[in-house]
């Protein structure tokens, strides 16, 4: 047993701090409202900022942008470990990095696509040169995804279109959809799923904005009235992309916002430390004590959860429930996390960015609204509990 | 990194669990928990034969030399399949101190005796008041003759009452400093003037009140050095919070899987329990705390046995398994129902040890106290 990074494993983590503290623009970390887990304040949803684009570029020039991919195809190469130490970094300074192209499309096509696809795609992802948005909820289809409606029909070399996805984060600054569609109607609904690859400027897609509760333009409804794709950008076979869409998980399982926890707990710390609670600092206050203390157990039990998914990932082991438990722990610290804050920081918390003796940024007001997404988005606790328990425990569906 | 067991560990963990589920069966740690002495000599000197009381000493005082993380494996398997007696307490509560404290003299009397399973240890540390700080020791030693007299009530001491040999934690100084002036007395449990009267538990694990009316002491009885005690009692006492931790982790998996099968055999609505997302939510809450707490624990006993600075994680360790334990435990009571709510059912046992687990060595709000102090708040 050794919990110890590897001397290299240690460079390589210095490494990746440096970079960042060096090519983040500056405040960035301070200024930005992301909040661990959620959706609703991810700069890079809601308008194209060249500030990020080039941060990104920089990754994409170092080889970490996809940096579980092989070398060949502009990746990485990295071990999990290394992955684990990539996103944890990058988390805890709320930099901007992975993303659809990186960490769902590019990895699928790199498993399932045809050497054609590889060429075309892969390129453009590793180089930051392309940005895809996830095409998979639909108003009738959340939860159960296998259930969508939107339309894929053969027509000669091509295929139409048709239906409608909402929820759809960033495809308003994206330039391709990565989408689901049904492909064959007659079959069981997740045996006539296909993946494919929809340019965003093609004939038919209207886009319309939805406006969170944060009062954000992340995420958008768009439609589909007969869109003409060519079957060349099918991923993978045609009617397997239910199977590629299982197998897309283990690629996103080390993105979560382990160090974006932690950074937020230390500014909880830090204005504990510095702010007056009848004539003594709030840090003094056992209610408050108790209640961090609550919080950065969890993180460092949410933690043991990060790096052992990684470990088990490195060793060729599955880690089905450990990533599910994973996410589920991260997500569900991240309402305490703003349920707490708001606790200890009392009236002060309601204060928005923009007003007058907001503290740390308004980013706790923002937080714990944002929350909410990060217990609904990517599968949902209860999705994440029934995959623990039937594809874990094997307690039975009926 | 590696986050896994060693070769060695597995086999140990494998034939502990094989030992424990043939040669301490439920009947067995129900008999034990009702009767006077709470285990069996029988198998006591089955686990000398098995090395597990010397597993943590040096093969010079017939030990084999284990790591603390091999001690920790074995104590998870002792907490999954429930093993009552004084393994806790003579191996940690006074094996730990003799083997970092003792003289040679005294490591080479007493330690292959442990090992061998001829005498069984305690620690008299805690007293009315309950408190792990070192100001809360109130028993006094005071020098007489060649030797020590020795005054005051220890509670909740854990096999005194089968104990040989107690190690007493005594005020020998009084100081500015409360660590300063405590020392360690190795007392005969037969000496005259120890009164030991076994409690009556929720857990049925036997906890003492021992009572110390002018005993006598000789000086070469002191373990470690004259009023400099404390640092070894607070040694002893963060690698036995972890290993109450490995026992709890053990505790909670032995828990979980009982609710799960029984979730898979209970029909009700011509349907298996188990189908039900409410069952499985709450099993999926389990796994997460389950896993939870011995990855934390792992942690933990990783960084004690190799001897790194561990106080905050020491500390998560505690906070969060002793929480955990019993939500566990409770969880899998709502699984069960009204039959786990029987004595012929085995669960009870588990549930009762989750909370005597989490009141020792200090519980949730008292490890979160000391988080609190490594945030530097």
């Amino acid at each position: 047993m050794d919990f110890r990074l590897s001397e290299q494993e240690e460079a390589f983590r210095k490494e990746v701090d440096d970079f960042i503290q060096k090519e983040l623009p500056a405040g960035w970390t301070e200024e930005s409202l992301y909040w661990p887990g959620g959706y609703g304040a991810i700069p890079d949803f809601e308008e194209i900022n060249p500030a990020a684009d080039r941060f990104r570029k920089r990754l994409a020039e170092k080889g970490w942008l996809a940096i579980a991919w092989p070398e060949e195809y502009g990746g990485g190469g990295r071990s999990h470990i290394e992955q684990a130490i990539f996103y944890e970094r990058l988390s805890y300074y709320r930099a901007p990095g992975p993303d659809v192209g990186t960490l769902i499309a590019g990895p699928t096509i790199l498993r399932f696509g045809s050497d054609e696809t590889k060429r075309e795609w892969l390129p453009r992802i590793a180089k930051a040169e392309i940005r895809f948005w996830l095409a998979y909820s639909e108003p009738n289809s959340g939860s159960d995804l296998a259930s969508i409606r939107s339309t894929a029909i053969e027509d000669g070399d091509d295929l139409i279109i048709n239906g409608q996805k909402t929820w759809s984060s960033g495809a308003h600054v994206s330039d391709y959809a990565w989408m689901v569609v049904r492909t064959d109607p007659a079959v069981a609904p997740h045996k006539g799923i296909s993946l494919v690859i929809v340019d965003n400027k093609s004939e038919g897609i209207t886009i319309k904005p939805l406006i969170n509760i944060l009062g954000f333009h992340s995420f958008n409804e768009v439609f589909f009235d007969d869109v003409r794709v060519p079957k060349s950008n099918i991923v993978g076979e045609m009617n397997q992309g239910w199977y590629y869409l299982m197998a897309a998980l283990d690629y996103e399982r080390l993105v979560v916002s382990i160090g974006g926890l932690r950074r937020t707990l230390e500014e909880l710390l830090e204005y504990v430390r510095g702010t007056d609670g009848n004539g003594q600092p709030l840090s003094g206050d056992p209610m408050v004590r108790d209640r961090l203390a609550e919080l950065a157990v969890e993180i460092e039990v949410a933690d043991v959860f990060f790096w052992q998914t990684a470990w088990m990932l490195d060793r060729g082991l599955i880690p089905n429930i450990e990533a599910s438990v994973l996410k589920l722990v991260t997500t569900e610290l991240s309402r305490k996390l703003a349920n707490t804050a708001m606790d200890v920081m009392g009236p002060y918390a309601q204060l928005e960015r923009d007003s007058k003796l907001a503290p740390i940024t308004g980013r706790v007001c923002t937080g714990y609204l944002d929350c909410i997404s990060a217990l609904v988005g990517a599968g949902t606790s209860e999705i994440q509990r029934n995959i623990i328990a039937m594809r874990g425990l094997g307690l039975p569906w009926s | 990194m590696d986050l896994g067991l060693s070769e060695e560990q597995e086999m140990l963990k494998r034939s502990a669990r094989d030992v424990l589920q043939h040669e301490c069966p439920k009947t067995l740690v129900k008999q034990l928990d009702e009767s006077e002495e709470g285990y069996s000599p029988e198998l006591w000197r089955k686990m000398a034969e098995l090395g597990w009381l010397g597993l943590l000493f040096p093969e010079e005082y017939g030990g084999s030399g284990g790591s603390f993380v091999d001690l920790t494996v074995l104590l998870e398997e002792m907490g999954y399949n429930i093993l009552p007696g004084p393994f806790f307490s003579t191996v940690i509560l006074g094996g730990l101190p003799l083997l970092s404290a003792g003289s040679e003299e005294q490591k080479e009397d007493l330690l292959p005796k442990v090992a061998g399973g001829e005498k069984i240890l305690t620690m008299a540390l805690t007293e009315p008041s309950v408190s792990y700080e070192a100001s809360a020791v109130k028993t006094t030693a005071i020098a007489a003759n060649d030797g020590y007299v020795i005054n005051g009530t220890k509670l909740f001491v854990p096999d005194a009452n089968v104990a040989d040999t107690i190690l007493c934690v005594a005020r020998t100084k009084e100081a500015a400093d409360p660590e300063d002036g405590i020392t360690i007395f190795l007392v005969d449990a037969d000496s005259p003037g120890v009164e030991v009267t076994l409690l009556k538990t929720l857990a049925r694990d036997k906890q003492c009140e021992v009572i110390f009316n002018n005993v006598s002491v000789p000086g070469e009885n002191i373990l470690g050095d004259l009023d400099r005690g404390w640092p070894v009692v607070q040694e002893m006492l963060q690698k036995a919070t972890v290993a109450k931790c490995a026992e709890m982790v053990g505790g909670a998996q032995a828990a979980l899987e009982m609710a799960v099968s029984y979730a898979k055999e209970r029909v009700q609505f011509n349907r298996p329990i188990g189908s039900f997302q409410a069952i499985q939510h709450y099993c999926a809450n389990m796994v997460s705390d389950v896993d939870g707490s011995r990855f934390v624990t792992y942690k933990a006993a990783w960084k004690v046995s190799e001897g790194l600075p561990a106080a905050m994680d020491v500390a998560v360790a505690k906070a969060w398994t002793s929480g955990a334990y019993g939500r566990v435990t409770l969880t899998a009571h709502q699984i069960f129902g009204a039959i786990g709510f029987t004595m012929d059912h085995d669960l009870h046992l588990y549930y009762r040890r989750a909370k005597a687990s989490e009141m020792m060595f200090g519980d949730g709000a008292y490890h979160r106290a000391i988080v609190a102090r490594e945030l530097g708040l």
